[in-house]
């Protein structure tokens, strides 16, 4: 396994005022190790969609948004966790998109599709349960060989894994 | 990380133009906007995206809504000037298969 070159952490208020504070953290920090502009674009929506379901579920009350940027040389591993009891993660994982366009529109989902988008722009997502709830991801540089499809859903990756 | 949200009534149609970014912070306020403009009678309402670098599933959610709302008032929802980058969150998603949706002429952002 890769060695982690940089580590980068930081904790917000879980207030949907402070996503846009973690975007733009975020897209200096990938712009800085080396991401093209699509990747930051991506990987921008991706951690925005995490803090955002920190932010809808995870605290009753007031909590964090604990973000950790783990720098490896061939791509960088995003951890975006709370301290929160409340979410259930099987549900989590059961309900999400895309939108199915031959079902009725009185019937399409307003929600689902956050969990969805993420999974879709990174390489790699982990949703760990711990005390709260920990969505780890992997985005890996263009240049060991991820190409992206113009829509997203055929990405194919080269030498993910190692 | 602002949102401005501008309503144009024409006779037979309802103009929203937008311009920021949409997220879970100014979701709400593009919801007060555009949520009584669906709700109408027969809602014929186009919303310009031209100024919007941003978009999120918060945002992408309140659009499903707003389709909903229409349809259930036999009106339509068009959106229009979509840049590349909003366009493909509503590709990724599938909602450009149930929204009317136009992207931006001329090669902007390419």
């Amino acid at each position: 396994m890769t060695v982690c070159e940089e580590l980068i952490e930081m904790k917000v208020p879980a207030k949907p005022e402070y996503v846009g504070v973690v975007r733009l953290t975020v897209s200096g920090v990938a712009n800085r190790v080396g991401y093209t502009y699509d990747e930051i674009e991506d990987i921008k929506v991706a951690i925005a969609e995490a803090c955002t379901n920190v932010v809808d579920h995870a605290y009753d009350d007031e909590g964090l948004i604990s973000l950790q940027f783990h720098v490896h040389d061939q791509f960088v591993e995003f951890k975006i966790a709370d301290n929160g009891t409340n979410v259930d993660v099987e549900e989590l994982k059961k309900y999400r998109g895309p939108i199915k366009p031959e079902e009725p529109i009185q019937k399409l989902n307003e929600g689902g599709l956050g969990l969805f988008l993420i999974e879709t722009l990174m390489d790699d997502v982990e949703i760990r349960k711990n005390k709260g709830v920990a969505i780890v991801m992997k985005k890996y540089f263009q240049k060991d060989g991820v190409a992206h499809g113009t829509n997203g859903i055929e990405t194919e990756t080269i030498n993910k894994h190692r | 990380m602002n949102l401005d949200v501008k309503t144009e009534t024409l006779s037979n149609e309802t103009k929203m133009f937008v311009s920021g970014e949409i997220d879970a912070y100014t979701a709400p306020q593009l919801k007060e906007a555009l949520m009584p403009l669906v709700e109408a009678q027969e809602p014929s309402v186009t919303v310009d995206l031209g100024g919007v670098d941003y978009i999120d599933s918060t945002g992408l959610g309140i659009f499903v809504g707003a389709l909903k709302s229409t349809d259930q008032n036999n009106g339509t929802l068009r959106l229009v000037s979509l840049n590349e980058r909003v366009k493909r969150l509503f590709s990724i998603t599938g909602l450009d298969e149930v929204i009317d949706i136009e992207e931006r002429r001329e090669g902007a952002g390419k």
